[in-house]
């Protein structure tokens, strides 16, 4: 009795974490696409290699085909060395003038000074 | 038996992808880079931690489960390196925090150039704390010695 109830809530946790691991890759990827600076983009790729790292985990309880957790963990190295070699990239590049989202930003200074489009205290 | 391992890995499953789910939705929602990574970096690897152990239960032979751990292991060590990396390199080139930001602490390190005198003393005594006792106590309190004021004596 026990055990048909454990096996279908088992089953239905595989779904629905199915369904919200590919609800988080989609997010991730129009934080990508949308991500106003490099840092955002950055960490939206970090972000895709842990949400990849699940999914592999899931796929591997879902089928029993454990095979794949050596690829998992190549892939956790391979985007810590990524994102390491990014910022790396990020520090030599140096902030470009054009991508500075502050003045883009939907939201107002709680101290009631208007920091949209003027570069005073918050500016660089 | 069989039913508690179902219900241990269903739970482990729900509540991984629940993590990352969470993580993906503040990295989307968030305003700022840095609270962005906040929502992604520790959320991320928690969920991705969680699936893993839940795969580390459900296979049957020891190579494979002591595999997933090391992958735990392994994940939990470099995800809070490349963030700290990432976010360090970002903030010292110069991308900046969103306006609702409280308290930026390590801006005493960088004073901003175009900041006037009256600004960054104000500034200077909010990260000291200075700022935030009352006038009254300030001029009650008995200032420290200075080594000058000592050597005269």
């Amino acid at each position: 009795m026990i055990e048909e109830y454990a096996k279908l809530f088992y089953e239905y946790a595989v779904d629905f974490g199915l369904v919200l691991l590919g609800l988080s890759f989609l997010l991730t990827t129009v934080r990508i696409i949308i991500g106003p600076t490099l840092p955002d983009r950055v960490l939206g790729l970090d972000m895709l290699t842990s949400v990849s790292i699940g999914f592999i985990a899931l796929i591997g309880i879902n089928t029993g085909f454990t095979l794949y957790v050596d690829i998992a963990i190549a892939l956790g190295l391979v985007g810590f060395l990524a994102t390491t070699a990014f910022s790396r990239f990020i520090l030599a590049r140096g902030q470009s003038g054009d991508e500075d989202s502050l003045e883009s930003l939907p939201f107002r200074d709680p101290q009631g000074k208007s920091s949209h489009g003027t570069r005073g205290e918050w500016g660089r | 038996m069989t039913a508690f391992y179902h219900i241990v890995e269903g739970l482990l499953i729900v509540g991984g992808s629940l993590f990352i789910a969470l993580a993906a939705l503040g990295l989307v929602r968030l305003p700022d880079l840095y609270t962005r990574m906040h929502s992604a970096s520790k959320a991320g690897s928690v969920g991705a931690s969680l699936l893993l152990l839940g795969l580390a239960i459900n296979s049957e032979s020891l190579p494979e489960t002591l595999r997933a751990i090391a992958a735990i292991v392994f994940f939990l060590l470099t995800a809070p390196i490349s963030a700290h990396l990432l976010a360090k390199a970002s903030y010292t080139v110069g991308y900046n925090l969103w306006p609702g930001s409280v308290l930026d602490e390590m801006s005493r390190s960088k004073p901003t150039p175009g900041a006037s005198v009256a600004e960054s003393r104000s500034q200077q005594e909010f990260y000291t704390g200075k700022a935030l006792e009352p006038a009254w106590r300030r001029e009650k309190r008995i200032a420290p010695p200075k080594w000058s004021d000592l050597r005269k004596k």
